[in-house]
């Protein structure tokens, strides 16, 4: 690990104060999967701002009826909420089926959803990889892809984004909320956080220099039955081959959102007006324009079969 | 350099580390407590689970230096040859173990499990969200799948588990 120093912060302003004075600074909360990277030495900031102190641990009811997360609530906590699992179970079951006891205890809402992509050629320095070091060039292109995205990629990166949480939060349509250096504060629709790879994959996310996650906003409840349904090479601890997230209403109408398959939570809107008519005819207008390899072709069938099956969970 | 403070089993120790020290190194370099085992260090095996504030983690993936004034549980603390933790008296009875590498993540974890499912924790198996947590042996094995064990000592890793939680109820 290169070396670096450290220091905790108690307040927003301090952060973006150390933020700014920092030019290779990087904030740590849970850690979980900053650390692997900088013992690999694929993340190197020379200056680590431990923002647990900042005090956004708490899960708190809106105006309008939804739910504010602290951006350092715990994926455990997050789970376990009573609120959650009555109202947003698909989000409860999503961190569930996601990393290990140990992991969740520590990770955090906001670290979740920037945890950077499990593609091998990334984790191995001695691949190019444009995500890792731009304009090296892709190891995974032409390499072994089976884990890889289908849709979405480039000639760039063709890497998936591993969380499982965050297929939740596009379903329920929440919004993140950040501040900037400048202490100015914004909010972004989960669907437009991360970004496909195009020809700047090292760029994953719309979040600009310095900006700090503070909470995630789920607006209030939609009802209906909330299912996700994760396929993967081992039952227990691996990160998915396709997932699928879904609430269905009684009349068969809903949404859906896919993991397992892109550069982000893969949710295309005007496909769920097919939900009705079952998860074929949702999958075809889901998967337009795929380009999957011969190694994980099998991802698009594996993506309407496990969409039949959780609309068949469904019905009951 | 840093310096932090931090009560391990129960007594209040201060280090001088490097920033890079990771509280599995801290334990085990700086304070001889080897009991906690280097696997994988990268959060992929579990044996070197702690539990910190009532929580265990992967002491692998946290710097020592962010638990100024937290609460560390090692294997040592939880019991000693003579006087051993129920869960570490329920391993010996069962076998649950060959190599014993893995063993203080394991039983670590395990003691955390309990109390998670105590606390209506659900996990990945859990049928009905809004239910409590059953102590079934399927959601034990979904619960322990952060501790991996080479020589395969699961099944009886799961009933010394079994027979801890039943004790308990």
């Amino acid at each position: 690990m290169k070396s670096f120093t450290y220091e905790k912060v108690s307040s927003p302003a301090a952060a973006a104060s150390a933020v700014v004075s920092n030019s290779n600074a990087k904030f740590i909360a849970g850690g979980t999967n900053l650390l692997d990277l900088m013992k690999l030495e694929i993340e190197t900031p020379s200056h680590l701002i431990d923002v647990n102190g900042l005090g956004f641990d708490k899960i708190e009811p809106t105006s309008d009826g939804g739910l504010r997360i602290g951006a350092l609530v715990r994926n455990t906590a997050l789970a376990a909420d009573a609120r959650i699992r009555r109202d947003y179970g698909l989000l409860s079951r999503a961190l569930l089926a996601g990393a290990s006891g140990q992991l969740r205890n520590k990770a955090t809402t906001a670290g979740n959803l920037l945890q950077r992509t499990r593609c091998p050629y990334f984790y191995d320095t001695n691949q190019p990889c444009n995500k890792r070091n731009p304009g090296s060039g892709c190891a995974a292109i032409g390499g072994v892809t089976r884990q890889h995205a289908v849709i979405g990629a480039s000639d760039a990166c063709i890497a998936t984004h591993p969380s499982d949480m965050a297929i939740a939060m596009r379903a329920l349509d929440a919004t993140v909320q950040t501040a900037r250096p400048d202490g100015s504060i914004r909010d972004i629709p989960i669907a437009d956080l991360h970004r496909l790879p195009g020809d700047t994959p090292h760029i994953e996310t719309t979040l600009t220099s310095g900006e700090l996650i503070t909470s995630v906003t789920l607006p209030k409840p939609v009802g209906g039955t909330h299912i996700y349904r994760k396929v993967r090479d081992r039952a227990s601890y691996a990160f998915a081959l396709v997932s699928v997230g879904a609430i269905v209403q009684r009349d068969g109408t809903g949404r859906v959102a896919v993991g397992g398959i892109a550069h982000k939570p893969w949710r295309v809107e005007a496909a769920e007006a097919e939900m009705p008519h079952g998860a074929k005819a949702v999958a075809a207008h889901l998967l337009e324009g795929a380009s999957p390899t011969k190694e994980n072709a099998f991802k698009l069938s594996l993506v309407e079969r496990t969409l039949g099956a959780v609309l068949t969970e469904a019905k009951g | 350099m840093a310096t932090v403070s931090f009560s391990v089993n129960g007594e209040v120790r201060a280090l001088k580390l490097d920033t890079r020290t990771t509280l599995l190194d801290a334990l085990r370099e700086h304070l001889h407590l080897t009991g906690t085992k280097k696997g994988c260090d990268h959060g992929q095996c579990g044996a070197c689970t702690v539990i910190v504030g009532g929580q265990r983690i992967n002491s692998c993936l946290t710097l020592a230096v962010m638990h100024e004034g937290e609460t560390v549980t090692t294997i040592e603390g939880l019991g000693t040859p003579e006087h051993m933790h129920p869960m570490q008296a329920a391993f010996v009875k069962h076998d649950g173990f060959q190599c014993g590498y893995c063993t203080p993540g394991q039983i670590c974890s395990a003691v955390a499990v309990l109390d998670e499912i105590k606390a209506g924790i659900p996990s990945h198996v859990t049928g009905d969200l809004n239910a409590a947590p059953q102590l079934t042996n399927t959601e034990l094995r979904e619960r322990m799948s952060g501790n991996i064990c080479r020589c395969g000592a699961y099944s009886n890793i799961a009933e010394a588990i079994t027979e801890v939680a039943g004790r308990r109820a």
